[in-house]
């Protein structure tokens, strides 16, 4: 056996393959699908050249407008809501005295993480329908954004509440002790310290609003697709390469959010 | 940590910030009323259906019954009214558990490596690793599902990569098959499972896996004896972040399985569309919730008996 020494402690073998392997398998077949959004004949799987026709046709389609349109009401509006009250709800769980029903609070706030997406669905479908026929309540697309709030609540609220907890307190004591009021203090001192975690959480709530499909699809009315209801709706058609360009639009999209996020926390970690 | 306590609680000796204090419990309202009348009443409201009668076109009819319970494993003969054993749907449950824990198990062998893997790069390479699984963690699900049916289809990359080179004449099928659900599922949740394990396994203390070289043990029995029992509650996270999604996945068999094999999501969802049985999808939902409640249970127990035990 060599030399404890001379061999690096941490290594394990096997383990470099299986780590490339599984990003290969990650990425291979969204890179392809990515791939032949370029493809100018009309078979999502046959290559015959490159163009940039596809992005044209989808990006002119009527559909699409609306479709993207519907999308970013829903996803603006739910991201504004939930960031919103998750911060305060973050605020008011972390900079208290432990209070009774805290871990309970706690719970509600992350039970949409808990309950599996088609339960959400189901569930929120029929409570929609029984207000329509008990009370002739109709949100109109109000409902998505009511629906979508619920799940993105508790992922906007889990990076902001990272921050709150990281965060030095001796600043707003030293804040008190220098005669701030409590809003002033919140205001000129733990708000912008904040503000990294309130963008990390609402651009994380923003994506899931913006990729939902499940909760969407059941919930839905005449009228209210939204890009993943709008790719659902293209598959059932005979498939062109159209699809995979908005596809593609939606990958980067999220991978837009995901690296802003992922820059924001890791810019706070070092 | 200890510093914090401290601080914590000098910050509420005094009189204001104490007010402060209470008045900030307010602050967590608004979130927990929207959360409880559209995440909470709704779970509550399908409790309540799952005991009413199906109207006859989707909707209920506000008579107590306990038929869709019954229909879950019985179906009622309609010319002696007797019931009959019809396993349909617990065989679907089954599969569904079956599809589950297949794919926790894969995602397990594959993520634990690839973790651990993560966790020993220098910071710089680690960071990068991080986003890089990070991206498909967030990615349409819907989307990256497509990507799998595209390549996967009779016409699709392999079957066109395999006639080209000439080892097959004819297409194999394996788009709607149990096959082309494992691999789905397998390929939606495998970022689920490195996640958490490389957050665990990033805290290791390097110098215990020092010691056990030094106390002569072997590679194979520093991981399973040292590495494996530290990163436990990242195991027991990770099996779980991937395992309740793939039982009550719905996005995936619905694309890949083409309605031929179903899951328990297209189970439920089916009662609420061309099924017009609300009630039934409704107790059929609140089974599977059941089945999730065990396997959180099962979660905190381990967690909190792994405290206690220090």
């Amino acid at each position: 056996m060599a030399d404890p020494r001379n061999i690096d402690i941490k290594d394990q073998p096997g383990f470099r393959s299986i780590a490339i392997i599984c990003l290969c398998v990650l990425y291979v077949p969204v890179l392809i699908l990515m791939i032949f959004s370029l493809n100018s004949g009309s078979l999502v799987t046959q290559w015959e050249g490159l163009t940039l026709g596809w992005y044209g046709s989808a990006l002119l389609n009527e559909e699409f407008h609306s479709a993207a349109k519907n999308t970013m009401i829903i996803s603006v509006t739910a991201t504004i809501i939930s960031t919103t009250t998750a911060t305060l709800a973050a605020i008011g769980m972390t900079r208290v005295k432990p209070w009774r029903g805290l871990s309970t609070a706690f719970m509600i706030i992350n039970l949409p993480l808990m309950v599996p997406e088609i339960i959400t669905a189901v569930a929120t479908l029929s409570f929609f329908a029984l207000i329509a026929g008990m009370f002739g309540l109709n949100f109109g697309i109000g409902n998505l954004i009511l629906a979508h709030t619920v799940f993105c609540i508790p992922f906007a609220y889990m990076p902001i509440r990272a921050r709150l907890e990281d965060m030095d307190l001796t600043l707003e004591y030293a804040a008190a002790d220098l005669y701030a009021t409590p809003w002033n203090a919140f205001k000129r001192v733990t708000l912008p310290l904040l503000v990294p975690g309130i963008m990390s959480g609402a651009a994380l709530a923003f994506i899931v609003s913006f990729d939902d499909f499940t909760i969407t699809q059941l919930v839905a009315g005449p009228g209210q697709t939204t890009l993943p209801l709008y790719i659902w709706n293209q598959i059932r058609r005979p498939m062109t390469p159209e699809i995979n360009a908005i596809s593609t639009i939606l990958l980067l999209v999220s991978i837009l959010f995901v690296s802003v996020s992922f820059l924001i926390a890791r810019r706070r970690a070092n | 940590m200890v510093a914090t306590t401290l601080s914590k609680a000098a910050l509420f000796e005094t009189g204001a910030a104490k007010a402060t204090a209470r008045r900030n419990r307010l602050l967590s309202v608004p979130a927990l009323v929207i959360i409880g009348i559209f995440g909470v009443l709704p779970l509550i409201i399908i409790c309540v259906y799952s005991f009413l009668v199906a109207a006859p076109y989707g909707g209920v009819q506000w008579q107590f019954s306990t038929d869709a319970y019954l229909n879950f494993l019985f179906q009622r003969d309609i010319f002696d009214d007797t019931l009959q054993f019809t396993p349909d749907f617990l065989i679907i449950y089954l599969r569904s558990f079956l599809f589950a824990v297949v794919t926790t198990v894969i995602c397990l062998l594959l993520g634990f490596p690839t973790a651990y893997f993560m966790a020993t790069r220098a910071p710089a390479q680690r960071n990068w690793w991080v986003l890089l699984i990070t991206i498909p963690f967030w990615s349409n699900l819907l989307v990256r599902t497509l990507a799998i049916m595209f390549i996967i289809r009779d016409e699709g990359l392999i079957n066109n990569a395999l006639m080209a080179l000439g080892v097959i004449d004819k297409p194999i099928t394996m788009l709607y098959t149990n096959f082309a659900i494992q691999l789905g599922l397998l390929y939606a949740f495998l970022p689920f499972m490195v996640l958490p394990l490389y957050s665990s396994l990033e805290k290791l203390d390097f110098r215990l896996i020092e010691a056990a070289y030094d106390l002569y043990a072997t590679r194979r029995q520093v991981l399973w004896r040292v590495i494996i029992p530290l990163s436990r509650p990242g195991i027991i996270a990770g099996c779980l972040l991937v395992f309740i999604p793939a039982l009550g996945a719905y996005v995936t068999p619905l694309i890949l399985g083409g309605g031929i094999h179903l899951m328990i999501g297209d189970l439920i969802a089916q009662q609420f569309g061309s099924g017009r049985n609300w009630p039934l999808g409704c107790a059929q939902a609140l089974i599977l919730m059941a089945a999730v409640l065990v396997a959180l249970f099962f979660y905190v127990r381990n967690t909190s008996g792994r405290i206690q035990h220090g």
